[in-house]
């Protein structure tokens, strides 16, 4: 097996990163995203509404960091500025508060003459579809749906929009108009963070006859894969977004940008995948490794998790923590990634060896000798780890379960269990037919 | 000539064939009021008549005789010796004509020991009188429950355990097995054989019954408690097989005890503590605070348990701090203790104070282990014919059959559209 092949060769590499880290550490490129974010490299990768929700998710979640959370602020104001959704404007002004000078404070007059066209044009797109309606002209009545879709998803009535997609489903005629419907309908159920609606459309889009085009194949894989992280089944959501080609480009920044699919993929990879599966998924898949260019940190981290340099690994997580945490989709599962990442990089490490010196792996993995000890605890109780701790000479001793006590044991006790069965089943049924002899006893004296 | 006498006389012709003897019965039954009417003279009858060989006639004077109230001063004069005398040298044959009347006597001995607040006088003699009711060892007699009550209160749990290893399959009457596993249970808890203890109480909650009683919910309570104590859990629910009226009511029943599960599982010393000494009071109540007190100390025990899966060597102190104990000192008489029970595997190195703790040494190699296997496999050989033999017994039962039968006919009725139900 290749794992054991080079876990030899790793081993040299563990004690080395263990020992003389520091000498590596200059040798290997600095860590750049450690930076704080710039919002405006950032929000040029995204357009429509996601660049808004990105850049609002930024201000609500940036903490005391005031010049930041302006800034997205700003930027959003000036997006909003450019769409027609009022109620978010109102918002968003509000949030701004006047801090940012009388150029951003709320314009009434914009937000009248936004909502006067907006119902003038209702009107008139409920006229045309009315008239469609009564000439049973099934494409203009898809047309008729779909333009009312778009038009309340500009205003941000993304319930409605949902719903109004979704009824052109009946008037679909060719397997593009389908294909055209379930991205309509993903675009607003991401929005409104249904993520549960997505698989089931992603689904049926990848059920149409004709075969999809790259791009719309990329587009359902990201989404899925959003859908799966938000319901946290990494593993799956990790295959969807390596899955993911590289045509995708900036086809799909309303939603998510290749450096995202590169991010969440390469996380939810890490945090699921063993070591098999991430040589072969991850690092020698060749469509997966362009999006890793774009975000050169997470190439190398990957690298430094397969090759066991857990320390520097390690180090640049926590570099991107930060930046991570103002991800509007990852947000809520950085820790839990994380966490995951570590623990999988623990039982890794420990995986080849009989016995592990716990002053070297606190070393390898940056942490003093108690608090190793006590992550150990944890994964050893949780069945993780096969290993038991010598506390006194800190050293981890792997355990090596002995089949034929263990068969003993079990079937021992099996047989008891089944003694104990029987014997009160028995019984039971004793009591059972003494219950109806008497009551058949009271009915016929 | 007396009727009384005359009795007597047929009583001593009458007690050698197993013909004369069904006869006597009879006469017997019938004469049983002019026994009880004439109680006072009975006494003297007693002595003129042999228990060993008239055994049944003895009964039926000795049932009337002790019917009557009988003063303590009388009692200790010389009811309980001849019920004693009568236990010992009856014949078995006999006595199994009229069980009802040995019974009531044997219960009537156990009353009267325990006016005498001396239970240990009974122990013996009903250990003699169930074994002679016993038609065989499968079979529960209601003197089961009363001996076991008085080995209970005479502290003779060991006797008690004696007639606890037998295993019961037939029973006549629900209440003697809720008592007989019970009491059963209480016996193995103070001889700390909670696993007994557990099956046994495990038999009175899942019992089937049409009304919740109190027996199960008393041995409810101690099933959650020794299953704490033994398992370190409980499970949520019953069994799907128990009846479902103790399904939906026993936990109303039981709810601090529920509580104090939900306490023990979070694995917190202090807090399990807190709660106990708050509710002290219920449990003092039930008469369960001593085996509360058990699982407060058992949750130490698991949680050095804990350790020993995840560490090789540790020391007495870290072992103070995680299962949170005062002091080394506390921890070494823990360990010690555990070690002494057999409960862990491990040694102490007293000069650095170092826990190291070892593989369980048994290599399943040795004879006895290969005998106890074999025994196992025999048990549950003969356990799986008995299965069988009963699967048998009841497909041809009459009584069941027409049950069964009538349902059938009742479902194909209804269910005429969906025969697809019946491919059985």
């Amino acid at each position: 097996m290749d794992v054991d092949d080079s876990s030899a060769l790793m081993i040299d590499e563990i004690y080395a990163n263990g020992d003389d880290d520091n000498n590596n550490r200059t040798i290997r490129r600095p860590i750049i995203s450690g930076d704080q974010l710039d919002i405006e490299a950032y929000a040029s990768l995204y357009s429509g509404h996601t660049k808004i929700s990105r850049l609002i998710f930024i201000a609500d979640h940036c903490g005391d960091n005031l010049t930041m959370r302006l800034e997205a602020l700003r930027m959003a104001f000036d997006e909003i500025k450019k769409g027609e959704n009022t109620q978010l404007m109102r918002e968003v002004a509000n949030k701004i508060d006047g801090r940012l000078g009388s150029d951003y404070t709320l314009d009434e007059a914009w937000c009248d003459d936004i909502d006067r066209r907006a119902e003038q044009k209702k009107e008139k797109l409920e006229n045309e579809l009315n008239s469609s309606r009564t000439n049973l002209i099934k494409e203009s009545i898809r047309m008729g749906y779909h333009d009312f879709g778009d038009f309340y998803y500009a205003h941000g009535q993304l319930g409605e929009a949902y719903k109004s997609y979704v009824r052109t489903r009946d008037y679909c005629t060719t397997s593009k108009h389908i294909v055209n419907m379930c991205m309509s309908a993903i675009l607003a159920s991401i929005e409104m963070g249904q993520f549960s609606h997505i698989s089931s459309y992603v689904g049926k889009a990848e059920q149409a006859r004709e075969a999809l085009d790259t791009i719309t194949t990329s587009k359902l894989h990201c989404a899925a894969g959003l859908s799966n992280l938000k319901t946290k089944k990494y593993k799956q959501a990790a295959r969807k977004f390596i899955e993911t080609s590289p045509e995708l480009g900036s086809h799909y920044n309303e939603v998510i940008a290749s450096q995202d699919v590169a991010i969440y993929g390469a996380l939810c990879a890490l945090a699921s995948f063993d070591r098999t599966e991430l040589k072969s998924k991850v690092i020698d898949n060749s469509n997966f490794r362009d999006f890793l260019e774009l975000v050169p940190e997470v190439r190398e981290l990957i690298n430094d998790f397969y090759s066991s340099r857990y320390a520097s690994c390690l180090e640049y997580l926590g570099n991107l923590k930060s930046n991570l945490l103002l991800d509007i989709h990852l947000h809520y599962h950085v820790e839990t990634l994380y966490d995951q990442i570590r623990q999988r990089a623990l039982i890794q490490y420990t995986h080849p060896f009989v016995s592990v010196d716990l002053n070297m792996m606190a070393n390898a993995f940056k942490t003093t000798v108690a608090g190793l000890q006590k992550e150990l605890e944890a994964l050893i109780t949780d069945n993780q780890i096969q290993a038991r701790i010598d506390s006194h000479n800190k050293v981890l001793y792997a355990r090596h379960a002995d089949q034929r006590n263990a068969t003993f044991q079990r079937v021992l006790e099996t047989g008891r269990g089944f003694d104990r069965d029987v014997r009160s089943m028995l019984l039971r049924s004793s009591l059972i037919k003494h219950g109806c002899s008497m009551r058949s006893l009271t009915r016929k004296p | 000539m007396d009727p009384l006498e005359a009795l007597v006389a047929q009583i001593q012709g009458l007690s050698s064939s197993s013909a004369d003897i069904n006869r006597l019965h009879t006469i017997l039954k019938q004469s049983e009021d002019s026994l009880r009417s004439d109680s006072t003279r009975l006494s003297s009858l007693l002595s003129l008549l042999d228990p060993s060989l008239h055994s049944l006639g003895f009964l039926y004077i000795l049932d009337a005789f002790t019917a009557t109230s009988i003063s303590n001063q009388q009692a200790e004069e010389g009811v309980v010796p001849i019920i004693n005398n009568f236990i010992h040298a009856c014949s078995v044959e006999q006595i199994r004509l009229a069980p009802d009347k040995f019974v009531s006597v044997c219960k009537r001995l156990k009353e009267q020991v325990m006016l005498l607040e001396a239970p240990i006088r009974g122990v013996a003699p009903l250990l003699t009188a169930l074994q002679k009711l016993q038609v065989s060892r499968e079979h529960l007699t209601p003197l089961h429950a009363e001996f076991l009550l008085l080995c209970l209160l005479a502290k003779c749990y060991k006797t008690g355990l004696s007639i606890l290893d037998d295993d019961i399959f037939e029973v006549d009457h629900p209440r003697d097995l809720y008592l007989y596993c019970y009491y059963g249970g209480m016996i193995c808890i103070g001889q700390k054989r909670f696993q007994k203890a557990l099956d046994l109480l495990h038999n009175v909650v899942t019992a089937p019954m049409s009304l919740i009683n109190a027996i199960a919910v008393e041995a409810y309570k101690k099933y959650v408690l020794v299953s704490l104590i033994r398992h370190g859990q409980i499970s949520s629910s019953l069994p799907k097989y128990s009846s479902p009226i103790t399904q939906r009511n026993l936990k109303l029943f039981c709810q601090p005890y529920f509580e104090l599960a939900n306490s023990y599982s979070i694995g917190k010393i202090a807090d399990l503590e807190a709660y106990v000494n708050t509710n002290a009071e219920k449990f003092e109540s039930d008469n369960n605070l001593g085996l509360v007190k058990q699982v407060v100390s058992s949750m130490y025990k698991r949680n050095i348990q804990r350790l020993t899966q995840t560490y090789l060597t540790l020391s007495l102190q870290d072992i103070a701090n995680t299962v949170q104990l005062n002091g080394p000192k506390e921890a070494e008489m823990h360990v010690l203790q555990m070690i002494q029970d057999g409960e862990i595997y491990a040694s102490i190195n007293q000069k650095d104070g170092m826990v190291r703790f070892l593989e369980d040494p048994e290599q399943y190699k040795t004879c006895e282990m290969i005998e106890h296997i074999d025994s196992s496999i025999q048990r549950i050989m003969s356990l799986s014919k008995k299965l069988t033999t009963m699967d048998e017994q009841i497909a041809c039962d009459q009584l069941y059959l027409s049950k069964v039968g009538r349902e059938r006919q009742r479902y194909d009725f209804d269910d005429y559209d969906v025969p697809q139900k019946f491919n059985i």
